[in-house]
């Protein structure tokens, strides 16, 4: 359609560069977490991760020597800040171009380097870009050197220093495994059950029927913070508490609507035909189904299933109210909202990095099944 | 590792005893209690095909049933009861709710989520399907835009509270006020009223590649005729969009629009998360989440306001589904 009259280059041009400002928008807040989690700490409250892969200006310290040589009527402590250990220990590749210099904390980019500045009481301190320093003082400085801010140039760095520490120290890695413990059941289990009810609602005839798929159609729409309150009381009275055992139940029975109604809609719109003559050979229901439909409706299996993966692994809600509060049983949205937001709240790098490890699974699935995700949507909300 | 294992040995039980359950319920039925053989046979096979959708579907109503109808009778009758369940405290919960101070805050700002997020993201959704439709690189845009769906609504708060931080150095609004001059940094999530705005854009973030997918295929879906002859007709491409295509995919677009109006009725974790209903960002299931612990019939009467509120497009819902089942 593309050559047909009417159609003019310049609108062309410009729905390029709108999608690619909205692209652009869209992908922008998880780049941000994404460069973020690689970035130290140190770096991150230096720039912002837009200016991560350029040289951030730190500002370190450090002090002279002490060796102080007489020189006329005073003395002189000449040497390179970069030789103090504590200089040293900002820049751990090497110190970079000195920009500026001061004495004190509260400025400590009071002075171009390369200029001399005038400390006062007849002191005077020069600190060149290489790191170089002269510092004269009236009188023997004894053991104690001159203390000295400067501003210089730290290559961009990357680390993977936030993933050890999440995955290792933060309980994140039981909570990973937490997470998949309630994820995996959560998501088989349904299917099944679904399936089954969707081919009864699709292909048998029993009267209340339609009755049900309205019942179904409805209950897509109610919410489960209705369930919780009285779930939870059932849960506690039968005995299973809060406990994995609950939360699959849980997931189960909340997916429940939207797979039996996926599923019955595609298996409504498989082809007669083959059906019935199925049925003419003698196939029981069972055997038709289990030989004939279930194949058939692979498509919109996998899609409701990447549907409940993603749903159940990206929980919070519903593991708070039936999961127990204690660490051990924590999945990882929980641990994120609960324990990083508020004891790590300023801790950009350790945020960013478990917000990625929570994300990262989802966002594999996503992109590796997406085919199939866009088709089950399809199958749902379009005719 | 226990846990894993316990994980594991749920997965082979729950599916075994799944397929245990429909296996041999058939089996018991066609050989035992309804046998197609001897003289009763075709009498038998009847029976049995009568019988056998109520086996198919006994599962999935048992769980409907138990956590999803239940509730709706055991909701309301917990908001009768006090704190611990046993006195009959009537409909108090309720007066007590619309007396005013953080439940009106809270119904009010739910109003707000409502009107404006399902708007947003199917506009922009819309939007974004009609440009993306002629694009050689179309598809590569749309699974960009579409990447949020798969995020939970915790990682996709992270994700913002990174653009939305007070620190120009971290926080992506601050450091586009300071690049404007701006001297003070503002935190975005404490401005009254506008503040809940934020915590929107998260949610219109996140479904917008829903309604984008779906609208992209309704679009796709109108017959090329209709298009041509409105081009031939002289219609520019304004018109065409708005007075040809619109309106032929208006249904796809009260669809999509009912079904994130649902979502967000549901939504809890994005306020917990960001604001932890503070600063006046409070909506109906955080609200209630507050009172879970402490108060369970209040609790549940919130549950109750948020059921009744849903139940409009519930009604909606089945209407339309009957009428195309016809």
């Amino acid at each position: 359609m593309d050559n047909i009259a009417g159609q003019k280059s310049s609108l062309t041009w410009a729905t390029h560069i709108s999608v690619v400002f909205l692209v652009v928008i869209w992908l922008v807040p998880t780049l941000g977490l994404f460069v973020s989690s690689f970035r130290e700490r140190d770096q991150i409250s230096a720039s912002g991760w837009w200016e991560a892969p350029f040289a951030v200006e730190l500002t370190a310290r450090g002090r002279t020597a002490s060796d102080a040589t007489p020189d006329g009527d005073g003395f002189v402590v000449t040497g390179n800040i970069y030789d103090d250990p504590e200089a040293a220990s900002y820049f751990p590749d090497g110190g970079s171009d000195i920009t500026a210099f001061g004495t004190r904390g509260v400025n400590p980019t009071e002075f171009e380097a390369g200029t001399t500045a005038d400390l006062g009481d007849g002191e005077t301190l020069t600190v060149d870009a290489d790191g170089s320093y002269r510092w004269t003082t009236p009188e023997d400085p004894g053991d104690r050197g001159q203390r000295i801010y400067f501003a210089a140039a730290s290559p961009p760095e990357f680390t993977l220093a936030n993933y050890r520490q999440v995955l290792s120290a933060d309980n994140m890695d039981r909570a990973f495994i937490n997470t998949l413990t309630v994820t995996v059941p959560a998501t088989i289990i349904p299917i099944l059950i679904a399936a089954f009810a969707a081919y009864a609602l699709a292909w048998m005839d029993f009267p209340g029927r339609g009755v049900l798929i309205a019942a179904v159609v409805g209950l897509l729409v109610v919410p489960l913070q209705l369930a919780l309150v009285p779930m939870l009381d059932l849960h506690n009275r039968i005995g299973i508490g809060q406990s994995f055992m609950g939360i699959w139940f849980a997931h189960t029975a909340f997916g429940m609507p939207l797979a039996v109604y996926l599923l019955r809609n595609y298996m409504a719109g498989l082809p007669r035909d083959i059906i019935e003559s199925a049925k003419v050979d003698g196939a029981t229901d069972f055997e038709l189904f289990v030989r004939i439909i279930l194949p058939l409706s692979l498509p919109a299996l996998a899609a409701f299933s990447i549907f409940q993966f993603l749903w159940t692994w990206n929980d919070l809600l519903v593991a708070k109210v039936f999961l127990p509060s204690d660490d051990a049983s924590k999945v990882m949205t929980v641990k994120i909202a609960d324990d990083l937001l508020g004891s790590r709240g300023g801790d950009w790098g350790i945020l960013a990095t478990a917000a990625f490890v929570s994300i990262a699974v989802p966002l594999i699935v996503f992109f590796s099944m997406q085919r199939f995700l866009v088709r089950g949507l399809l199958a749902g909300s379009v005719k | 590792m226990p846990v894993v294992l316990q994980g594991l040995l749920t997965i082979v039980i729950g599916v075994a005893g799944c397929v245990a359950y429909f296996y041999f319920s058939n089996l018991v039925l066609d050989k035992f209690i309804y046998p197609a053989r001897g003289e009763k046979a075709g009498h038998n096979i009847n029976r049995a095909n009568q019988v056998r959708p109520w086996l198919f579907l006994f599962p999935a109503i048992f769980v409907l049933g138990l956590y999803l109808v239940y509730p709706v009778v055991g909701s309301v009758i917990r908001s009768f009861y006090g704190r611990d369940g046993q006195q009959f405290v009537g409909l108090s919960y309720y007066a007590e709710l619309f007396q005013g101070g953080d439940f009106t805050t809270a119904f009010l700002n739910n109003l707000l989520w409502v009107l404006f997020v399902p708007a947003a993201s199917t506009f922009i959704g819309l939007l974004a399907a009609q440009l993306t439709d002629k694009l050689s690189w179309g598809n590569f845009a749309k699974s960009l835009i579409f990447m949020p769906m798969a995020i939970s609504f915790v990682g996709a708060s992270l994700i913002w509270k990174f653009v939305y931080a007070n620190d120009a150095g971290i926080g992506l609004i601050n450091a586009i006020r300071a690049a404007f001059g701006f001297e003070n940094p503002v935190d975005v999530l404490q401005i009254p009223f506008w503040n809940n705005f934020f915590l929107m854009i998260i949610l219109v973030w996140i479904q917008t590649g829903f309604a984008m997918v779906i609208l992209s295929a309704a679009l796709r879906g109108i017959p090329e005729e209709t298009i041509e002859a409105a081009i031939l007709d002289g219609a520019n491409p304004w018109q065409l969009f708005f007075k040809i295509k619109v309106p032929q995919i208006m249904s796809t677009i009260v669809v999509v629009w009912t079904t994130i109006t649902i979502l967000v009725l549901k939504v809890f974790d994005i306020v917990y998360t960001m604001t932890g209903g503070n600063f006046g960002t409070e909506i109906l299931p955080s609200y209630m989440m507050d009172y879970f612990v402490t108060s369970k019939g209040y609790a549940s009467a919130i549950a109750v306001v948020i059921m009744i509120t849903v139940l409009p497009v519930m009604i909606w819902n089945i209407m339309q589904s009957r009428k195309e089942m016809r």
